[in-house]
């Protein structure tokens, strides 16, 4: 059965950009072992001629026509920003003085 | 840094393995999950809504004529349709995707396995390479980024950016080729050829405008170099690629880099460059995520695509002329052969010709006008033969004008010559410059007797029965006339003046 280690809940948590607690790792980590050994139950009785269940209903090819409606006015899409310049959203610098 | 080396060089003793990734914006009224329209240069984030710009308890609905588009780019491709396969979630933190995610395919593409083939010319005539297509998949566009503070308007060294988020969610078809090898010191031209002839293919089959410069078609170039015998090389990616002439540059500075690097005992890194128009060179760039790590899962809020091969056998069935077909067809209705139509097509002017031809003009004017005087120009100015500014219509009226006898070739390269400069029509560059061919008879026998009494000896010769001795007379009329006129008939005047028949 899987064990997730210490390391990788920390890995997963930069990527997912969460600031764990040296505590919460271990708390994770055991969370995390127990959803993917029940995960993996589930694989062992899906044989090859079981396909994977993507949706509870069997729905296929769910299409809209191509026809264009205007969506939010320009102060609507702007109004929760928080911050605004030139009529786009203001972000914080993306790069790091040291990243490349 | 190392030198690069030289191109010839490079090629004889490494190997390029090249790889294309080409991003086609289709040209759908709305969005891919959304129905915001998709028109191009709107104002800023005035086409967006809940959907694109990712808030709370939004839902997509797929696009059907989306879906339609790509099926039928892939099946022009020589792909097959996958009978059953879904949308993924890309995960990255990048304010491109305001959704912290882009809704693409991963080990689901909707085609795969295809191929194109592509002619280049070489001086042992045209030589065809199979390109094969890996996978053909759906995904979304992201945002635009503009970079503010920082002297150089990059992301490096910007204060803060500003985004845009009318471009998040257009339907992008990404179209990803198996490495091509055995290209050798043609791979630059190869690269080149297929995103033309992918470029001709989408603009028959409608589904995009496929404008490089306003970014609906966006090439990636990967390359990498070996020693004949050697495994391949470690790979570079670069992206910025933004015309067609760019590709062909990208590719063959890569090598000329590379190659530069292996041959100082160096290592090549693999990495994302970037090229830049007027350097013609490429530098390193920044990576999305250090580690690239999407964690791709399967859309939950998109239910799976599985198109009905009865459907899938129509659209094949109604996909139109392959481009391939449609210059045979073509050569055939000019008159021209492979080494000729493969130059059309590989100075980009095909399209340009044919919509010549369309507006009425001679299939062989048009194409003398197109693949000699402005593919030369273009050359020079390095731009497309397309940007600059002349028009079909213009190639039509100069063509009239030089029928009627108006103009000569040498005016009518002036007149082009005065709209690339911006100076309006063929007919207001004519009548500005003041270019039209001196026919007063007047006038001309003026400037005959004056270049006669200027050479008597010349007159002598002519008149004792030397007629090939009127060409430097004639020579003097055409200067004297700054080229306005022409040449045939002073020749004619010239030897009525002096009794002398031929």
């Amino acid at each position: 059965m899987s064990a997730i280690t210490r390391g990788e809940v920390a890995h997963l948590a930069r990527l997912a950009r969460l600031a764990l607690e040296e505590s919460e790792l271990d708390h994770y980590a055991e969370q995390l072992d127990v959803i993917l050994t029940s995960v993996a139950r589930v694989s062992e009785v899906a044989a090859d001629d079981i396909p994977p269940t993507s949706h509870p209903l069997p729905l296929v090819n769910v299409m809209r026509e191509d026809v264009a409606r205007p969506g939010l006015t320009r102060e609507a899409a702007l109004a929760a920003a928080p911050a605004v310049e030139d009529d786009r959203f203001r972000v914080p610098r993306i790069l790091d003085g040291d990243d490349e | 840094m190392t030198e690069p080396m030289p191109y010839a060089e490079a090629v004889a003793e490494f190997e390029p393995v090249i790889g294309l990734e080409v991003h086609v914006e289709l040209g759908t009224e709305s969005k891919m999950f959304c129905s915001c329209p998709t028109a191009f240069g709107a104002e800023p984030n005035t086409q967006v809504c809940p959907v694109c710009l990712g808030l709370p308890g939004s839902m997509p609905v797929m696009n059907g004529a989306a879906i339609e588009s790509i099926i039928r780019m892939g099946l022009a491709l020589n792909c097959s349709v996958v009978d059953w396969c879904r949308m993924a979630r890309k995960n990255y933190f990048y304010p491109d995707m305001p959704k912290d995610y882009q809704v693409s395919q991963y080990d689901e593409p909707i085609c795969v396995d295809g191929y194109l083939d592509v002619t280049v010319t070489t001086d042992d005539g045209p030589r065809v390479f199979r390109v094969e297509i890996e996978r053909v998949h759906m995904e979304e566009d992201t945002g635009k980024l503009t970079h503010a503070g920082g002297a150089t308007g990059r992301i490096h060294g910007a204060d803060y950016s500003l985004v845009d988020y009318n471009r998040a969610g257009i339907p992008l078809v990404e179209i990803v080729t198996r490495p091509v090898t055995g290209t050798g010191a043609l791979a630059p031209e190869v690269a080149r050829a297929y995103v033309t002839e992918l470029r001709d293919i989408m603009r028959g089959l409608g589904v995009s405008d496929v404008k490089m410069e306003e970014g609906s078609l966006r090439c990636d170039a990967n390359v990498s170099l070996n020693r004949p015998g050697d495994e391949w090389g470690t790979r570079s990616e670069t992206k910025n690629v933004n015309s067609l002439r760019s590709v062909e540059r990208a590719v063959r500075s890569e090598i000329e880099r590379q190659a530069g690097v292996l041959a100082a005992g160096g290592r090549v890194v693999q990495e994302t460059r970037h090229f830049h128009e007027d350097t013609g060179q490429t530098t390193p760039g920044r990576s999305k995520e250090q580690a690239e790590d999407y964690r791709y899962f399967p859309e939950p809020d998109l239910v799976p695509i599985a198109p009905d091969p009865a459907w899938v056998e129509q659209l094949r069935a109604a996909l139109p002329e392959q481009p391939s077909v449609h210059r045979a067809r073509l050569a055939e209705q000019w008159g021209i052969g492979d080494f000729e139509m493969a130059t059309l097509v590989n100075a980009g002017v095909l399209g340009l010709v044919e919509e010549t031809v369309a507006a009425g003009v001679a299939p062989d004017a048009a194409r003398k006008w197109w693949a000699g005087e402005l593919t030369r120009v273009a050359n020079e100015r390095e731009v497309e033969p397309g940007e600059l500014g002349v028009t079909p219509a213009d190639i039509g009226r100069v063509e009239e004008l030089i029928a009627t006898g108006s103009l000569n070739d040498k005016l009518a390269r002036q007149v082009f010559e005065g709209i690339m400069a911006g100076e309006g029509s063929a007919d207001e560059v004519v009548a500005a410059r003041g270019l039209a061919v001196v026919s007063d008879d007047g006038a001309l026998l003026a400037a005959i007797d004056e270049a006669l009494a200027a050479q008597p000896d010349v007159a002598e010769k002519i008149k004792g029965g030397k007629v090939q001795a009127a060409g430097a007379i004639v020579g003097a009329v055409m200067k004297a006339t700054r080229g306005q006129a022409d040449a045939g008939k002073v020749r004619d005047l010239l030897l009525e003046r002096l009794g002398v028949t031929e």
